[in-house]
């Protein structure tokens, strides 16, 4: 498995994504109209999709992230552990990114 | 010749002096503040998220309402500063991966500099200004 490669990738994902991040919190500092635009944004299906691609990359960095916190302390080299790690990280990435929206689009966050 | 030009005397070589100091000069400071900040943002992962389900759908002025509670302001806040130094550290290790170039690595290390300061004040400062309620 080479998943270390994805872990930089979404990293490097991630700190691009702070832009949107920032964009929304002075948006919403601004006024209706600027956080209004944020909306239309996110409201859209691009806007959407890279939303979704970010929570995404948040859930499988962080995963990956405690991963690589038990190997720094010096648990789960065996091989069987190792596969047991990265397959948990990819599997949890997706399930919790789903979960969120599930529960996103449940309370609303659909309109 | 005054005793200030005299050069220190050490017995330990150049080479005893910058091993295990790094691409980023700066020994395992690096290494250690990365992990932190990741335990941080980790630990700060669930209520980060409930306050983002809490602000769907909602207009700017219940938006602004939110943000500006205190238990809200400050955990965006631990979170950004968590985030940012986490992103640049992060950002300097890639760069250092790829760029051998001492003098051409400066660039991309100041931009990267840059940009997570640059987020981190800009994020920082708009929820400043929603709890000041200004």
């Amino acid at each position: 498995m080479a998943l270390s490669i994805v872990h930089r990738a979404t990293g490097i994902a991630l700190y691009v994504g702070t832009l949107l991040l920032a964009w929304w919190l002075i948006a919403a500092a601004t006024g209706p109209t600027a956080y209004a635009h944020v909306q239309a944004f996110t409201g859209s299906i691009i806007g959407r999709l890279i939303v979704f691609g970010y929570t995404w990359a948040l859930m499988h960095h962080m995963l990956s992230g405690i991963r690589h916190f038990v190997w720094d302390l010096g648990f789960g080299f065996k091989a069987n552990e190792r596969e047991a790690l990265t397959w948990g990280a990819l599997i949890g990435g997706i399930v919790l990114t789903v979960l969120i929206w599930i529960i996103a689009y449940a309370i609303g966050g659909g309109r | 010749m005054s005793a200030t030009d005299t050069p220190k005397r050490s017995m330990r070589t150049p080479l005893g002096r910058v091993r295990n100091l790094g691409a980023a000069h700066s020994g395992t400071s690096d290494f250690w503040r990365q992990r932190i900040t990741g335990v941080a943002m980790t630990l700060l992962m669930i209520p980060v998220l409930v306050i983002v389900m809490m602000l769907l759908g909602r207009n700017q002025a219940g938006a602004a309402q939110i943000l500006s509670s205190i238990p809200v302001a400050l955990i965006l806040l631990l979170f950004i500063f968590a985030s940012a130094w986490h992103m640049k550290i992060g950002m300097q290790v890639v760069i250092e991966d790829y760029v051998h170039n001492e003098k051409l690595k400066l660039i991309p290390v100041m931009l990267n500099n840059f940009f997570s300061i640059a987020v981190a004040l800009a994020s920082t400062y708009a929820i400043l200004k929603l709890s000041s309620g200004v």
